[in-house]
This record gives structure tokens, sequence and C-alpha cells, in this order.
């Protein structure tokens, strides 16, 4: 479990955390890791923490495997810059039309990262819990890492994304919808018995918690009462890189992208300190004056 | 095989009944089986399950739902004498109890009912964080060790402690309209009890109230019927 150094890290408060998920019924070839991002509301930035982390894992020389969960909707192809290239998808694979190295597209930018995409002519139905467990076990013995990208929402396409997960990424904005959406979702994987999965925390505005008109890291922790594992700042360069399909953690002044390399590490087991954003605003002060006078 | 399912017609779709006392996956399996032979006369169909006393841990459960839909067929209810697989059925939003026809368990304590002291001694205690989405409902007493987080719900015939932040919406001393099997009006004496008491909503029998705005550091407190109003006071230790 990851922890970070400043002990704002804590498993649930009454002592609820469970076991990290283990399948032990699984065979291993080799040790991929899959981890589900997931949210449960819409468009708090899942699909983009899926490529940056993706891509900062492939950075630092692992394997890594993308897998667009989202049938229907897909994205996940867009924000990599990869939608041109796409001849077989999952639904594909799962079917038997096409062999899951057909399917697998490899970035050009970076020799050991992957995408197998989404169908966008089908539905979440195309796909079942136990296809997705297979897929990954298959894939497990190929790649160090496979980053499934769950769709929005509760149902069969979040049941998906989360059945193969060895590990699950929470992401939520610091706003009350996200963070209830969010909570709905640890109980779900409590009950599924996945963990309560570790916590990522995007878009913060540090000077809007400054002015409190927006929940703090320490708030959203006091609901969730999950491990923390990133905050990632507002950014605007994330828009822009998301339309031009160049993930913000290749761009090395970015600063969301820094927070998703941090992330990164602390998936490979480093500890990693945070950055006090909004602890310590003296210190937050220095640190934007300082991405002023770079920038 | 067979003789160990039974399958009848109940107004909610189908009942299975798999209550001996065998390996839960290998009646599962059983049950799977079952359904493939005759796919087309379940496919679509509403799934009660009867599993009697195993205890069936969530995940066993949440597959089950899974291999269930994948051939089309909606579990929508768990029946069971084992409080961890109830609890574990609730986890995953499925219903405990037939609406038409109670289970045993529910109906014991109907009947005990009539001795209304009786089923008020009767409480469960939930030792976990109660979260957005989660809904712990019990005639008698409910105790929750953790918080209960905005978006979860308790509803109580009798009253509720909550040893942590109860910031979600508590229902003490429930009507029977609100609570099948609770008493017909409801318990105007039961209590709300919290080390922080912030409930979105706080209701004790019909009377409703909402939390006034946040003052100060939280205390303990104790909500309940005074005068027809529902009022929250500091828990202190003298007295």
């Amino acid at each position: 479990m990851i922890q970070s150094s400043n002990g704002r890290v804590t498993t649930s408060a009454n002592g609820a955390s469970q076991p990290a998920a283990h399948q032990p019924e699984r065979e291993r070839t080799m040790a991929g890791k899959v981890i589900t991002v997931t949210s449960g509301k819409g468009g708090v930035g899942k699909t983009t923490t899926t490529a940056n982390l993706a891509v900062a894992l492939a950075a630092g020389g692992h394997k890594v495997v993308c897998l667009d969960a989202d049938i229907g909707l897909r994205n996940l192809d867009v924000v990599m810059g990869l939608e041109n290239r796409i001849v077989y998808d999952l639904v594909d694979v799962v079917e038997g039309r096409a062999r899951l190295r057909q399917a697998m597209i490899k970035d050009k930018r970076l020799p050991e990262l992957y995408l197998i995409p989404a169908a966008q002519t089908r539905d979440k139905s195309a796909v079942s819990p136990s296809d997705m467990i297979k897929l990954c076990n298959d894939l497990r013995g190929e790649v160090d890492y496979i980053l499934v990208d769950s769709p929005a929402g509760i149902e069969r396409g979040f049941r998906n994304a989360v059945a193969p997960a060895d590990q699950v990424l929470i992401v939520t904005n610091p706003e009350v919808s996200a963070v209830r959406d969010a909570d709905r979702i640890v109980g779900l994987l409590e009950a599924e018995e996945k963990g309560p999965g570790h916590l990522i925390i995007n878009r913060l505005k540090p000077e809007m918690v400054k002015r409190g008109d927006m929940l703090s890291t320490d708030d959203v922790l006091d609901i969730l009462a999950i491990p923390l594992i990133g905050v990632v700042p507002e950014d605007e360069g994330i828009l822009v890189s998301t339309n031009r399909g160049a993930p913000a953690a290749m761009d090395e002044k970015s600063r969301a992208g820094q927070a998703f390399r941090d992330i990164a590490r602390r998936l490979r087991g480093e500890d990693v300190p945070f950055m006090p954003l909004d602890d310590n605003k003296g210190f937050w002060q220095k640190l934007a004056a300082r991405f002023t006078r770079s920038g | 095989m067979s003789d160990t399912i039974t399958i009848k017609g109940i107004r909610e779709g189908l009942l299975v009944s798999v209550t001996d006392a065998g390996e839960w996956s290998e009646a599962a399996r059983a049950l799977l089986t079952r359904i493939d032979q005759t796919v087309e006369f379940f496919r679509g169909g509403r799934l009660a399950l009867d599993v009697g006393a195993r205890p069936i841990p969530a995940a066993e459960l949440g597959r089950l739902r899974d291999l269930l839909s994948e051939r089309g067929v909606s579990l929508s209810t768990v029946l069971s004498d084992s409080p961890l697989t109830t609890h574990a059925a609730q986890a995953l939003g499925l219903k405990v109890a037939l609406v038409a026809a109670a289970p045993p368990s529910i109906q014991a304590r109907v009947d005990a009912e009539t001795d209304p002291e009786e089923a008020r001694e009767d409480a469960v205690l939930v030792r976990r964080t109660v979260r957005s989405g989660r809904s712990v409902r019990h005639t008698g007493h409910v105790v929750v060790l953790g918080d209960v987080n905005p978006g979860a719900e308790i509803v109580a015939g009798g009253d509720i402690l909550v040893w942590g932040r109860l910031r979600g919406v508590a229902h003490a001393g429930a009507p029977a309209t609100a609570l099948p099997g609770a008493a017909a009006d409801g318990d105007e004496a039961a209590t709300v009890c919290a080390l922080d008491l912030a409930p979105t909503q706080l209701r004790i029998a019909r009377h409703i109230a909402t939390s006034p705005a946040r003052k100060g550091t939280p205390q303990p407190e104790m909500a309940r019927v005074k005068d027809g109003r529902i009022v929250a006071e500091r828990w202190s230790p003298k007295k």
C-alpha cells in the first residue's frame, strides 16, 4: 500500500480498511499489474489520468498497455493521439476477430507504450466482467502495467473495468458532487473486496482553496478516508495537450504533468513527498512565484 | 443436482431456493448449469435467491450477480438467515426481503412487534463507515461504529447511535410506511445520537428537521422529539 511520508494518508478512520485485492486463482507468468482508474462522476479526468500515468510509467522504462473500457464512448485514443491508427479494438479481441497483439496500438513516441481502444459502435454489454479478467490475465504475461480506463457510472461498464483490477485509483475533483460519487465508488469497491482504492484529487486550485471557495485536500480526505496517492493542480495546459493528443506527462514543464509523474513513481512503490499545495500557503506562494519566473 | 435447487414463480419473478447445506461454489455452479440448460426460460427474468443459512461473502455474491447478468438474468433479491450474506447483499444494493411475502427472519421480527419492548431490544452493529448510496434499515436499533457519509441513510424502528460523524440521512423511530415491519406510527421517543450530529436531514417518527449551519467544533449531541419538534442537545459529562 502506498503511503505518503507526511502522515496525512490514513486508511479509513474507523479501521475498516480492507486487505489489498488478491486473486489466488490467477496464473501469473510475469508480474503484470492491473490498475483501474475510475470515479463514479463523469468529467473529473479519468481518461486524462489514465493517459498521463501510462505515459509516465512508460517513460520510466516499463512496458505499459492502456485499455479503454468505455465501450461506445471511447476517448482514450483521442487523448493519446492514436485515433487514426485503430484497426482492431477490445471487442474484436473478446469476440475472437483479432488476436491481442493485433489490437495493441504501439505509441511511436515511447517504445513500450500500447493502447487497446474501445469499440465505438457497440455498448457496455458487448463485454462481460469475466471477459475483462481473461483479457487482462492474457496481458499480464506481456507487460508490466495494464491501465484500465473505466467509464463513468456504477453499472456494467464500471463492473467490467473493476473486475480485473489489482489496484483501483479513484479520481475526484475538489467539489461536493464529485466527492459524493467517489464515496459511492469506495463503498462499492469495499463490497466487491477490491480494497478501498487510492485517491487522486484532480484539478485543485490552491488559490481558491486559500480563499475558502474550494474543498481542500483535507476536506476531501475527511469524507472519503482512503489513502491519497496524488493531488493534481488545475492546469490549462491539460486541455491543450488533450486536444493535441500529447499527454502532459510528456512535457517536463507542465505542473499537472509533474503531479502525474509523481503519482506514477508512487505506483512503482517509491516514496515521493507530496507538494504541500494547500496546507502550507507560504510554500505554495514561493512555488507559484518560481513557476512564474521559469515560465 | 436438480433436487438441491427449487424454482418457483412469484410476483416479483422467480424464486430460486438453494437451501441445502452443501458447498456454495458447487451450489452456484449447479444453479448456473441449470440456467444454461434452459436459457430461454430464464432470459430477461428477475431472480430472487434464497440461500438458507450459508454465509456468502460479497465478492462471491457479486461474481454470481455478474455471471447471471451475462446470461440475461438480473439478480434482484437475496434471502438468507446468515447476517454476513444479508450484509453482503445490502452492500451490493440487492434487496434482502420480498415485498409480497416476508422471509422467515423478517416475519419473526414482525411477530415480535406484538411485544414492542422485545422488538426494541434488537439492535444491529455496523462496524464500518456507511458510504454514499448505502442504506441500513432495521426494525430495532442501529449502532454505527464509523461515519455516516452524505448520501447514505440509516432507517431504524428504534434509536440510532453513531460513534462518528453523522452527515447522511437518519430516521429513528420510523413508522411502518417508511420501514415495513416497524410500529405503525413509529416511535416518538426514539433518539438519534452522534459524536458529530450534522445530518443532511433528521427524522424521528413523523417529524423532519434539517441541521442548522455548523458553528464551532463538533460536540456529541442527542436529538429527540420535544413538544412536537426535533431538538438536539449537547451531551455533557456533568448532569
